[in-house]
């Protein structure tokens, strides 16, 4: 004890400036660790593209732009092309979305401007859940429930009625697009109906006085004066769901029936980019199927990322149009 | 007389399509009940002691369960949040305390980007640079791609909790003359530990569901946990194999297992929101 006291009465003087100077030392040390661990989250972005791209390389410099136009898939001779999948993947998300977007708008319509107070919590509560299934809990009913069903009653009365469209001719099978299609609505709903009921509520209430104040009905109220208002945070919503169908993976490939074919008919088995990956990674050997396996990846992720940055784009500059026209 | 029959015919169709509204509405929710009536009836009547107890039997023998999986699925959400907690909290602070305007809205850019990311993706990426390289599917690359898929939701849910810190508080800390890390550490993130303890839940809630970057890294073990550069189980990946096997006896299993995965993760969503929304009150 003794001996320390020289040391602190010395230290008196200077401890404002010692401890200051230490205080700076923390700030720096602290401020570029967690600049570090951005850069770290930036970097993880960037080495997926790279390393996607690395291991995808043998199948891009063995079938250059073809992998993308060819419908051939046989790892036997070890000839790969895309087509199909991208067909799959773009045909039932627009299935999807088709279904999704009246069903989340009427409800997002309904829980913001219908609803009684008391119901809105607990029904934007449940339409939440909805989004918080696992996806492979969601396939699982999928294949058990809902399938037989789409097969029977659905599928077989669209044949008989309908049939003479390509659109809904062949064999009922229940797995395929149609019911890839209708799993993927039920996953983005609460997406589109989230955002779209948040940016309804923002819409100021002068908006709507001024229109039913002309003689407006309620429902030309909300198509006149409420939708246009927000629609770009409406098309953003719609868009997230795309983002979110595009890259679905296990409810889909449990519905789709993985076939690899090209056809117009939503009854049949078909694939998506996503449900060709998770069904053959596990099994695909060589460079080759592995890597076209990968560059499916890749084409995925292209696609995906230009359907989010599109998003953010158009909502930004919706956004700032506004922002200086007003 | 004609003006007031068109104005009574805009009238009905209104009603009509606010009637349309409720019903999608009411057509959701439906759908939501469906769904887990289904998956709560069929699987509490598969669900046995057996099946959290015992380990997988081999194709033929009827019984066994889940044990190893329900385990393994409690590793790599652990192993996932390890990782993505220092990294998700770091860069939520960064946004939040110290990126300049220019830095934040291009890392916030990335953070939506990662998170858009197809999660099967992410499986393909944990392949690839570390299932490779090692030459042995294993927990370790599957707990990574949770991470990745964890990473930016954390990042984002904390930068906006940190920013409802009203600035009165960091003003007052800093006139004390405490240095800004220990504002941060000590001040800040306490203030705003409600919201980031729900996103992380949330977040935590969403990766224990997902299957597909688990299906080329942890792959699924037959023979228990063995350590983290092994393969391992986990319950959503046996809910999908065991749902594509020809085989009743597994069929029923995969109900059981999503009785339990519906309990956790439903169970987790719940109680978060209740709670956070208790303390907004």
């Amino acid at each position: 004890m003794n001996k320390c006291k020289p040391d602190r009465s010395a230290a008196a003087a200077g401890g404002d400036i010692m401890s200051a100077a230490r205080a700076r030392v923390g700030d720096t040390i602290f401020t570029r660790l967690t600049l570090f661990f951005s850069i770290l989250m930036v970097a993880i972005l960037v080495a997926l593209l790279i390393a996607l791209g690395i291991d995808a390389w043998p199948a891009i410099q063995k079938f250059g732009l073809s992998f993308i136009t060819s419908v051939e898939w046989d790892p036997v001779n070890e000839v790969f092309g895309a087509l199909p999948a991208i067909y799959g993947t773009l045909l039932s998300s627009a299935i999807g979305l088709i279904i999704a977007v009246p069903i989340s708008l009427g409800s997002a319509i309904f829980l913001s401007e219908l609803a009684p107070e008391w119901m809105r919590r607990p029904c934007s509560f449940l339409i939440e859940m909805l989004a918080a299934i696992p996806s492979v809990i969601i396939g699982l009913w999928g294949l058990y429930v809902m399938v037989p069903f789409i097969r029977n009653p659905i599928e077989i009365w669209l044949g008989s009625n309908l049939g003479f469209l390509p659109l809904f001719s062949g064999p009922p099978f229940g797995v395929g697009f149609l019911s890839a299609g209708i799993i993927l609505a039920i996953m983005v709903i609460p997406i589109i109906t989230a955002v779209s009921r948040e940016v309804i509520v923002a819409v100021p209430l002068t908006q709507r006085e001024a229109m039913l104040a002309l003689g407006a009905t309620r429902w030309e109220m909300i198509t006149r004066a409420v939708l246009p208002y927000c629609r770009s945070g409406l098309v953003g919503g719609v868009i997230l769901g795309l983002g979110r169908a595009l890259g679905e993976t296990m409810a889909v490939t449990m519905v789709i029936g993985n076939a690899y074919a090209l056809s117009p008919s939503l009854f049949s088995p078909g694939a998506t980019i996503a449900s060709k990956v998770a069904s053959e990674f596990n099994e695909a050997s060589g460079d080759l199927y592995i890597g076209s396996l990968i560059e499916l990846a890749l084409v995925l992720f292209a696609i995906t990322l230009l359907v989010n940055i599109i998003a953010r784009l158009l909502v930004w500059r919706t956004v700032s149009v506004r922002g200086t026209g007003e | 007389m004609k003006e007031r029959s068109g104005y009574f015919r805009r009238k009905q169709f209104s009603r009509l399509m606010l009637v349309l509204c409720g019903i999608a509405t009411a057509f959701v929710i439906l759908v939501l009940i469906l769904i887990l009536g289904y998956t709560l009836v069929n699987g509490i009547s598969y669900l046995s002691l057996d099946f959290i107890t015992q380990p997988s039997k081999p194709v033929g023998e009827v019984g066994g369960g889940m044990r190893d999986d329900i385990y393994g699925t409690f590793i790599l959400v652990g192993l996932a949040s390890l990782i993505a907690l220092p990294v998700g909290m770091m860069t939520g602070i960064f946004l939040a305390e110290f990126a300049g305007p220019k830095a934040a809205s291009a890392i916030r850019f990335a953070a939506d980007i990662l998170a858009g990311v197809p999660s099967i993706i992410v499986g393909v990426f944990a392949y690839a640079i570390l299932v490779r390289p090692m030459h042995t599917y294993s927990a370790l690359s599957a707990g990574v791609a949770l991470a990745i898929i964890m990473i930016p939701v954390v990042a984002r849910t904390a930068e906006e909790s940190l920013r409802l810190v009203p600035n009165s508080q960091r003003e007052a800390a800093l006139a004390l003359g405490i240095s800004r890390w220990r504002i941060t550490l000590g001040v800040i993130v306490p203030g705003a530990v409600t919201g980031i303890v729900t996103g992380i839940m949330l977040a935590v809630a969403r990766i224990a569901g997902e299957t597909a970057p688990l299906i080329f890294t942890a792959l699924g073990s037959a023979f228990g946990v063995q350590g983290l550069t092994q393969p391992i189980g986990a319950l959503p990946l046996q809910i999908y194999r065991y749902a594509l096997s020809p085989y009743k006896d597994w069929q029923q299993q995969a109900w059981a297992a999503a009785f339990l995965l519906v309990i956790l993760v439903l169970g987790i969503n719940v109680v978060v929101r209740l709670v956070s929304s208790r303390r907004k009150k």
